[in-house]
């Protein structure tokens, strides 16, 4: 028998007391390290890296859009060398849960400002810029969805009909891209503008956003500023930012993950704090003659300190670990689940480490108080009681 | 002829504090207690017994006055060297024997051994040494709930006198035992005292407990009334 061994026989005193608080906390863990995960997949997937890059669009909703005819007078301005746009298309494949972006484009200028993606045939590019019904899709959407090249994919449009009255738009896949291999982070679907612009009900002379391209990433701010400036008493004033900033905005206009996953974890914690808290204070009070007897056979004031801390820190870390265990063994079902939404979604060792951390953290927190009292129990009285 | 003293007070006093007033428990207390002594404490519920044993086992400081047990003044010493000499001089018994229910009887006697710079087997085997000394070799992997009262006292005096303390202090050992159990434990206190040399103190209410030891010192408000040669 050990010290440590001391604490682990102390903590199942009462076994179905240990066994709930445990589980609470074992809980609060695997919500903290799956809620990281989907923070964090939600960043990354909109995060991207590219800073030579600025998004222009309209300046007070992006639900409105930007009139084709801004593309010259951007391209206009110095600095400026390279301009492609994309547009939020909606419409939904087979379910409305099948969720992936899906922008007309126009393919050369695209790819010409992306040349991270690397798109595959070889000849997919010639191809999508030749055909009118062509699309490109992200790898993960490939695989998500087991879709070929060659397949036909039918859309059915949510917010785009067709000048002919029908809602149904179909594509025929003429390549996938990926970044470095990998799936991209915010997986798209990507079809020909001159289709869209010809077949729209409404919607072909505009555009949702500029993607813009400069010829030196330190005059961001500045060109940002002149295209602005040259928009600012037009009837389509614009808003412009790095790519960076204009997917952080994006992602604030779905909620600010970040911020959910503090409030709710903020919550759960304070819930676990004070359950915990008020559990292990109740079991030291039951306990304090057997306290008494530990410190008369000779145990010091610290090592009593010491023993009733680590028993909160100890119930709180196995909590954490089969938390995180928990998290981790249905992550990869998740993943699959999620794979649509954010492209990668994973918990990595990062939010292991947070959680085990974290939970040592909260253990110091609830042990803290009964320790001390455990520490300043005076041995007479406490015999007594 | 020198006389060796296991336990030497002067002038010992003691008192608590409630509310505003002032409680004396024990007022000037001056005793000597011989090594290898039994000695049996009887008085009345309030007369200061369990105070006097608490000051002698030092669980306790006292308001007033000097306490030496096996040589060493107990008065200036701090908590924390307080502790550890209790663990390496001091056994103690109570009357609700007072184990740890999480653990088994042969963990309770090793526990004061978890002090010590002693080896894992070394523990188990000092315990077991313990627990074949107060008979119960085969009970070593029993919680307490599954034990008697009279066996669970022997545990307790197992886990008394396995670090090999020169002083036992019991509070009433026998106070929650039947008649035959309670003979049994007296017994065994007094072979612990006879064969194996410790010095006992035990407080008692029961006159009977008394009779086994060597001397009976009476208390009664706060002082010692009595003396008597068993």
């Amino acid at each position: 028998m050990s010290l440590v061994g001391l604490m682990w026989a102390n903590l199942f005193r009462k076994p179905t007391r240990t066994v709930l608080t445990l589980a609470s906390v074992t809980v609060a863990f695997l919500l903290f390290v799956l809620l990281r995960s989907i923070s964090a997949a939600f960043d990354s997937g909109l995060a991207v890296t590219a800073t030579e890059r600025l998004v222009v669009v309209p300046k007070y909703s992006q639900v409105d859009d930007l009139p084709y005819a801004q593309k010259q007078q951007i391209l206009s301005i110095e600095g400026v060398n390279g301009i492609t746009h994309t547009s939020w298309f909606g419409g939904t494949y087979q379910d409305p849960k099948n969720f992936f972006a899906k922008f007309p484009v126009d393919p050369l200028s695209y790819f010409d400002l992306h040349p991270e993606l690397d798109l595959e045939p070889a000849d997919a590019l010639q191809r999508f810029a030749r055909e009118r019904t062509a699309a490109v899709v992200d790898k993960g959407l490939m695989e998500t969805y087991q879709w070929h090249i060659g397949d036909v994919i039918p859309i059915q449009g949510t917010i785009y009909g067709k000048a002919d009255g029908t809602r149904l738009w179909e594509f025929q896949i003429v390549g996938q891209f990926s970044e470095n291999g990998e799936s991209s982070n915010f997986p798209l679907f990507l079809f020909h503008y001159e289709y869209f612009k010809e077949a729209a009900a409404f919607g072909g002379d505009s555009v949702g956003n500029w993607v813009v391209r400069l010829d030196v990433p330190d005059r961001a701010d500045e060109i940002a500023q002149k295209i602005d400036a040259l928009f600012e008493n037009s009837s389509d004033p614009t808003k412009t930012a790095t790519e960076d900033e204009f997917n952080r905005q994006f992602a604030r206009q779905l909620g600010d993950m970040g911020f959910i996953t503090t409030v709710i974890m903020a919550a759960v914690f304070f819930t676990i704090v004070l359950l915990t808290g008020n559990t292990m204070s109740q079991a030291l009070r039951e306990r304090i003659p057997e306290l008494a007897v530990l410190k008369t056979l000779g145990f010091p004031d610290g090592t009593v300190f010491v023993m009733v801390l680590g028993e909160a820190i100890l119930l709180c870390l196995v909590g954490g670990v089969i938390g995180v265990g928990l998290a981790f063994s249905i992550s990869r079902g998740l993943a699959e689940a999620l794979e649509g939404i954010f492209g990668s979604f994973a918990t990595t060792p990062v939010f292991a480490i947070e959680a085990i951390v974290l939970s040592a953290v909260i253990g110091l927190i609830i042990g803290l108080i009964p320790a001390l009292n455990a520490q300043r129990l005076a041995i007479a009285d406490a015999l007594r009681r | 002829m020198c006389v060796a003293y296991a336990v030497s007070l002067r002038g010992v006093e003691k008192q608590y504090t409630k509310g505003k007033e002032l409680v004396p428990v024990l007022a000037g207390i001056n005793l000597d207690i011989e090594v290898g002594d039994f000695l049996a404490l009887m008085g009345p519920s309030g007369s200061g017994k369990t105070t006097l044993l608490n000051l002698i086992g030092g669980l306790d400081h006292p308001t007033a006055g000097e306490i030496e047990v096996g040589g060493q003044s107990l008065n200036n010493m701090k908590a924390k060297a307080l502790a550890r000499w209790r663990s390496e001089n001091i056994g103690f018994i109570f009357q609700f024997y007072n184990l740890l229910p999480v653990l088994s009887a042969q963990r309770n006697v090793e526990l004061p051994l978890l002090l010590t710079r002693l080896g894992r087997k070394q523990r188990q085997k000092n315990a077991a040494t313990a627990l074949e000394i107060v008979g119960l070799s085969d009970r070593g992997k029993y919680k307490p709930k599954e034990l008697s009262g009279g066996q669970q006292q022997r545990v307790a005096i197992a886990r008394a006198l396995v670090a090999d303390p020169s002083l036992m202090v019991c509070d009433e050992p026998t106070g929650d035992l039947d008649r035959e159990n309670a003979d049994e434990i007296l017994g065994l206190l007094q072979t612990l005292n006879e064969h194996h040399g410790k010095t006992i103190i035990m407080v008692t209410h029961d006159p009977r407990a008394a009779d086994r030891a060597q001397h009976t010192l009476h208390m009664d408000k706060g002082r010692l009334v009595t003396e008597a040669v068993a």
